[in-house]
């Protein structure tokens, strides 16, 4: 009976249909532990962060969710002592000379001394920066790692969302397009 | 003798999977002084996921990301949010993964129910398979070839008695 045989080939192909997804998945170079981000097309969380201080002087004036109307904001959550803010510096940088998009960052979980020391010694990019020292703004967010990277169009919505670095690639071919569609 | 057996299996079985109240990493001064907002908080901590660690609720996990969710879940508790109204919070910023249980929607009805429909489909299998008559072995009639093969193979005996 050639039906029966048949049925003796379903787990098989059972198993081929699963093999063949997790084949595509495995292949197609996604990272499951980035997550999308559940705020994308939302208004940014109402925050007020004070601004970066030490020995006395501002060395940047804090960031109010309220100054994002209207501009084209980059919202870069950085840490002296997170090694790959350092990776996406220069990068960083860059994006503070795009002309018409305010570049903001968000000092988290820092001492300002080490902040300080650190912008001094790789340059400081920012307009604005805020300073996050308990962690109290990331969660409203939705961080959970630094550096996270947010673009906030003229609106005050969220439009995208860089989980890790910017690097060099991911500035060209994800970042400068969304800035370049935002701006139309 | 074989009920007692069972009750006993049922018994640990039951033993095995209750669930013991699980230890908390909340730390010092973390806790809220209202008992009852905190229990509240605890039992919120146990049903959100701690997105850095690998399967770890917020309440029993060490890092540091844990720990500014409890402070969030805190936060809107004392601010006066309900218990789902703190949870919806957290889930509009973290989303689906942050839920250690899934919401149930168009997305996710093959991951709830998908389980139950295979059972279900295995055991239509099964019955169908146990309910059908056993087929008779019918015997067919030789063709002239096989009886003239057979007739040499048993050697011709004729049809005597």
């Amino acid at each position: 009976m050639p039906s029966r045989r048949l049925l003796y080939l379903a787990p098989l192909a059972v198993f081929a249909v699963i093999a063949a997804a997790a084949a595509f998945y495995l292949q197609s170079g996604r990272d499951p532990r980035l997550l999308p981000s559940a705020l994308i097309d939302k208004p940014a969380p109402a925050f007020s962060a004070p601004g970066l201080e030490y020995n006395g002087k501002t060395i940047r004036q804090g960031v109010e969710s309220t100054s994002f109307k209207g501009r084209i904001t980059i919202l870069n959550f950085f840490a002296s002592w997170c090694t790959p803010c350092l990776v996406e510096h220069p990068q960083i940088t860059a994006l503070s000379k795009t002309p018409s998009v305010a570049l903001v960052g968000i000092n988290y979980k820092d001492k300002p001394a080490d902040a300080a020391n650190w912008l001094a010694r790789h340059g400081n990019p920012y307009a604005r920066i805020g300073v996050d020292p308990a962690g109290e703004i990331a969660p409203e967010f939705g961080l959970y790692g630094v550096p996270e990277t947010f673009l906030i169009d003229r609106v005050g919505r969220i439009r995208l969302k860089q989980v890790g670095p910017i690097t060099a690639q991911v500035l060209k071919e994800k970042i400068l397009p969304a800035i370049e569609a935002l701006k139309k | 003798m074989r009920g007692a057996a069972a009750l006993i299996l049922l018994a640990l079985f039951v033993a095995v999977a209750a669930p013991s109240p699980p230890a908390s990493a909340i730390g010092p001064g973390e806790a809220l002084e209202d008992a009852k907002l905190e229990d509240r908080a605890r039992v919120i901590g146990r049903q959100l996921r701690c997105l850095v660690c690998q399967n770890q609720s917020i309440d029993d996990s060490d890092a540091p990301l844990a720990r500014d969710l409890r402070r969030l879940v805190r936060k809107r508790l004392t601010a006066g949010d309900d218990d789902r109204q703190v949870i919806a919070y957290i889930h509009a910023r973290y989303g689906d993964f942050v839920l250690l249980r899934p919401p149930v929607d168009e997305r996710t009805w093959l991951l709830w129910f998908g389980p139950a429909l295979a059972l279900l489909a295995a055991l239509a299998f099964l019955f169908r398979r146990l309910r059908r008559p056993r087929t008779a072995v019918t015997a067919e009639a030789l063709s002239p070839e096989e009886a003239a093969r057979a007739d040499v193979l048993l050697g011709d005996r004729g049809d005597e008695p």
